[in-house]
């Protein structure tokens, strides 16, 4: 019998190409007779285009075209469409160049088509626009007082859509009777995603066959086919193949259609030549769409025994300039939805005004939603836990859904399939020492030391979805996955898979359980992902879909295999299909090991239909639709220690623990890995990383010169564990764990930051926990108290 | 457009003569002129690291240097460290301890990660740290590309212990 590979902290197969230099990734690629695009982008956040003269750039040597907006129009080119709706919600077009006006900072004005890089940035500096600038509104609250600019002129409250769930009577109800309430302002700072690659795309036209081929740093190439064959330039579907080769990560910055995806295939075939064009990091830092951006006021109430019975929630969730592909999920569905948590809060209510600014869009960012969530539910947790004079984690402890409660209907629509909130928990205080630390804070602190202790439990929804009930919240989408499992004549096996690995480790992890499944060796297994002409339609990579989604219809495929393989082994060996069973990596008849046929033998047989059953089709490959019943509900428990420094207000992590569940661990290697990125990001937002944007919609922080992300000497070594309660309703039992990380880091270390300074009687700062904001928190405070002496 | 300047470099042992504009980065001419691909492009601030080849044996973030800088010059890219079959303990660190998930900032992680090895063949875990922190990566949160070095360092040592 082969080993068992499910559970194996298997190296992966994709590593080679990339520790040696040879992955391919887009902007690597090079084509005959290829032409490279650079943009003519607004320096203005918000202004009227009254002209563009391109004759200096034309006239620059080398430079083929210059494209611009009012061109593309002509040319029948439309808006690029959101992917959800909600009802009421305004979805203003958002043209691939805009010709009117520039609603923010990079707004494509113009293109520029050159032989090369060089020269097509050099002559996109010789476009000569001439703006109006108009006034710029970049905070959502500022953007929804009367008289703020509009940013789309038939739009002039900025509204594009609010949006609420739960019962706001009970829940105000029970806070009028509550025991005890709190009530918190946050800002969930913006995010910038930096993927490490920037993004690129490199199109090219087949004039004989009026085809198209687009290579793109995509998450999902099929919802761009889709969205660029139906809705944006109307090429037959059939005529454009969308690939997305390697991509350098994602964290769904790469899942939307941009809009020089569309340029470039324009261009393409303007000019009859392939066009590239690749982002330098500061157009990806005011193009790539933006993360978080909420401006909330949060309350929870509580009964006498520390029972939570309400949280009422009211956000203002920036939208930015333009509504890119998901946007409208991310601040309702995937947030307001999650506001139970892995707490019993019987009534909850959550109001959601989403206003465009002049920014940069803003859509799904690594969590998307949930980090949110969990962030602003763990700190008033923390915060009522003092209030009560209470331990925060027993706080915590009180409130989880007990194991015997599944599954678990919230007040806000969703159904938690699974969970033990309270073994995860109580496994990472085990690992942390939790008594015996708050034990060691108490004689720091009388040391005038400051250590901090961040506790946060979070649940996630993620497995994206059942297509059905996506549908009827406003996705345009369905959010099924496809496998195609397709066995050559010599046994060895290529699975087709519609989500797409950017780093998740799919062609190791995936081919690990079709090895298993097919006993086969799994070096005979090839995971194909990322290209709209080779595999079935797919909906892609996103909101940790791709295991308990993606890897589910791959092993239902799979398993439509054995089954046909049964069928010819059963003809092969003279028996009935029904005595086959499939062990030790044979078809043999049960009971008689010696009447066995090899997966190698079965499948050449199924080529052949030399010696075949009658009513069986020949081939051996099998496809799989799969649909979820539900979300998977992947939960944990993080615990963060930090040390803040009173006299440079620096925050120093000390430790960082996490014990997450995300049902049976396919690969634990990788699966650790998608934790420790995801912890890395959380901690990024915490303390460091920070869209800013001034009054007139300029981004301050707009390099790695001024937007921090985490550093090797940022982070520590992250102490993890899990637990394994298995999902219920797909075929292995998998959660997704690609998010888990963000989604609780960002909580936990916020709460050890304010834990940290609850000596000096502050209660809550808004992140990132930069030095100079922990450090005037505390000299004011110190002020404060001098005065109350 | 300013005159073409003749350069003469060595890249991973291979001799290569060619006329390059005075503003062309090593960067580019790397990836454009060589067709090594391997030295990605992540910022334009020079801080991500994705770039870093060595110069005569020194890490370089090669976004920070002009090609005709390279003139006369011995560089080694990622390509050139090792190959499959051959791998450069740094490589076989980050396989094996699973130090990246995208692959886009391993090239430059590795090639920095090396030329500490060169400098410090035991380094702390604060010392890779410290001396790997002009190397972003999104992916990883650093933990595994710490164990990948560490794995090298351990790799490296032994190969020397042999050789005595």
């Amino acid at each position: 019998m082969a080993e068992k590979l499910f559970g194996k902290a298997m190296k992966r197969v994709e590593d080679p190409r990339f520790i040696t230099g040879t992955g391919t990734y887009t902007d690597d690629m090079t084509l005959p007779g290829m032409a490279e695009a650079a943009m003519v982008r607004s320096p203005y956040a918000h202004a009227r285009i009254k002209k563009i003269d391109a004759s200096k750039a034309l006239a620059h040597p080398g430079v083929l075209a210059v494209i611009t907006g009012q061109e593309m129009k002509e040319a029948g080119i439309n808006s690029i469409p959101t992917g959800w709706l909600h009802p009421g919600i305004k979805t203003p077009p958002h043209y691939p160049i805009t010709f009117d006006k520039a609603r923010h900072v990079g707004d494509i004005v113009a293109a520029v088509v050159a032989e090369n890089r060089q020269i097509a940035e050099d002559a996109a500096q010789m476009v000569e626009v001439e703006y109006e600038p108009l006034p710029a509104v970049s905070l959502g609250s500022e953007a929804l007082k009367p008289g703020a600019p509009a940013v789309h002129d038939d739009i002039p409250d900025n509204i594009c859509f609010t949006w609420s769930i739960g019962d706001k009577e009970a829940v105000d109800k029970a806070f009028a009777s509550a025991h005890k309430t709190v009530k918190l302002k946050l800002r969930n700072n913006r995010l910038v995603p930096n993927a490490m690659e920037p993004r690129a795309s490199l199109a090219q036209y087949h004039k004989a066959s009026d085809e198209y081929t687009l290579w793109t740093t995509s998450q999902n190439p099929h919802i761009h086919r889709l969205l660029i064959a139906a809705f944006i330039m109307g090429i037959p579907e059939h005529k454009l193949r969308v690939i997305a080769p390697d991509v350098g990560g994602g964290f769904g910055s790469k899942i939307y259609q941009y809009p020089e995806e569309i340029i470039v295939l324009y261009a393409a075939k303007k000019l009859g030549r392939p066009v590239k064009w690749t982002a330098r990091r500061s157009e990806s830092f005011v193009t790539d769409s933006h993360g978080r951006d909420h401006e909330t006021v949060a309350e929870m109430a509580v009964d006498q025994n520390g029972k939570i019975t309400a949280v009422r929630v009211e956000t203002i969730a920036n939208m930015g300039a333009y509504l890119t592909t998901f946007a409208p999920a991310v601040p309702t569905y995937l947030y307001g939805c999650l506001l139970a948590g892995p707490y019993t809060t019987p009534h909850i209510y959550c109001h959601v005004t989403a206003p465009f600014t002049h920014t940069t869009p803003v859509d799904a960012y690594r969590g998307a939603g949930r980090p949110e969530a969990t962030y602003l539910l763990e700190r008033l947790a923390d915060v009522m836990a003092h209030e009560l004079d209470m331990d925060p984690v027993e706080f915590r402890r009180k409130n989880l859904i007990p194991p015997e409660a599944f599954p678990y209907q919230t007040p806000v629509a969703l159904q938690y399939d699974s969970g033990n909130y309270e073994a995860a928990l109580d496994k990472a205080l085990e690992m942390v020492g939790y008594q015996k630390l708050r034990q060691e804070q108490a004689e720091w602190r009388k040391q005038g030391r400051y250590m901090g202790i961040g506790v946060a439990t979070y649940i996630e929804a993620c497995g994206l979805a059942p297509s059905a009930l996506v549908g009827s919240l406003g996705a345009q989408a369905g959010q099924w996955e496809s496998a195609l499992v397709r066995v050559m004549p010599t046994g060895k096996v290529e699975v087709f898979t519609g989500t797409h690995s950017h780093g998740q480790g799919h062609e190791t992890a995936f081919a690990q359980v079709v090895a298993d499944e097919l006993q086969i060796p799994v070096e005979d297994v090839s995971i194909v992902h990322g290209d709209t002409g080779r595999m079935p339609y797919g909906w892609g990579s996103y909101g940790s879909r791709s295991a308990p989604t993606g890897l589910s219809a791959i092993v239902l495929a799979t398993r439509k295999i054995v089954d046909k393989a049964k069928r010819i082994a059963a003809h092969l060996l003279e028996a009935a299909p029904e005595d086959i069973v499939h062990e030790d990596g044979k078809f043999m008849v049960k009971g008689v090991p010696d009447k066995a046929k090899t997966f190698f033998e079965i499948a050449l047989q199924a080529h052949l239909a030399h010696n075949y059953p009658a009513d069986l089709e020949p081939g051996l490959e099998a496809t799989h639709f799969y649909d979820p019943k539900n979300f998977v509900y992947p939960f944990g428990t993080h615990i963060a220690v930090v040390e803040v420094d009173p006299e440079t207000g620096r925050v120093k992590l000390l430790r960082y623990l996490s014990v997450d569940d995300c049902g049976p661990v396919i690969n634990p290697l990788i699966a650790e890995g998608q934790v420790h990125g995801g912890i890395a990001q959380g901690l990024g937002q915490a303390l460091l990383e920070e869209a800013v944007y001034d009054a007139e919609g300029q981004i301050l922080s707009g390099n790695f010169l001024e937007y921090a992300i985490p550093r090797a000497d940022d982070l520590v070594q992250i102490e993890h564990d899990h637990t394994v309660t298995p999902c219920p309703h797909n075929p292995l039992g998998i959660k997704g764990i690609g998010e888990a990380g963000t989604i609780a880091s960002t909580a936990a270390v916020a709460n050890a930051v304010m834990d940290a300074l609850r000596p000096f009687g502050i209660v809550h700062l808004d992140m990132p926990y930069t030095p100079q904001k922990v450090w005037q928190a505390i000299h004011s405070a110190r002020k404060l108290g001098q005065a109350a002496d | 457009m300013a005159e073409k300047v003749r350069i003469k470099l060595t890249v991973n042992g291979v001799v290569h003569g060619s006329e390059v504009e005075p503003r062309l980065l090593l960067v580019h001419y790397l990836r454009e002129h060589l067709g090594l691909t391997g030295t990605h492009v992540g910022c334009d601030t020079s801080q991500c690291g994705a770039c870093t080849v060595h110069v005569d044996g020194q890490a370089v973030k090669s976004c920070t240097m002009f090609a005709v800088q390279a003139d006369g010059a011995s560089v080694t890219t990622i390509e050139g460290l090792g190959s499959p079959g051959h791998l450069h303990p740094v490589q076989e660190g980050f396989w094996e301890m699973h130090g990246l998930q995208c692959g886009f900032c391993t090239p430059g992680m590795i090639m920095a990660a090396a030329d500490l090895l060169n400098k410090n063949p035991n380094p702390s875990e604060a010392e890779i740290r410290h001396a790997l922190e002009g190397n972003l990566c999104r992916c990883t949160g650093y933990h595994n590309i710490i164990r990948a070095v560490q794995y090298a360092a351990g790799k490296m040592a032994q190969r020397s212990a042999a050789d005595d």
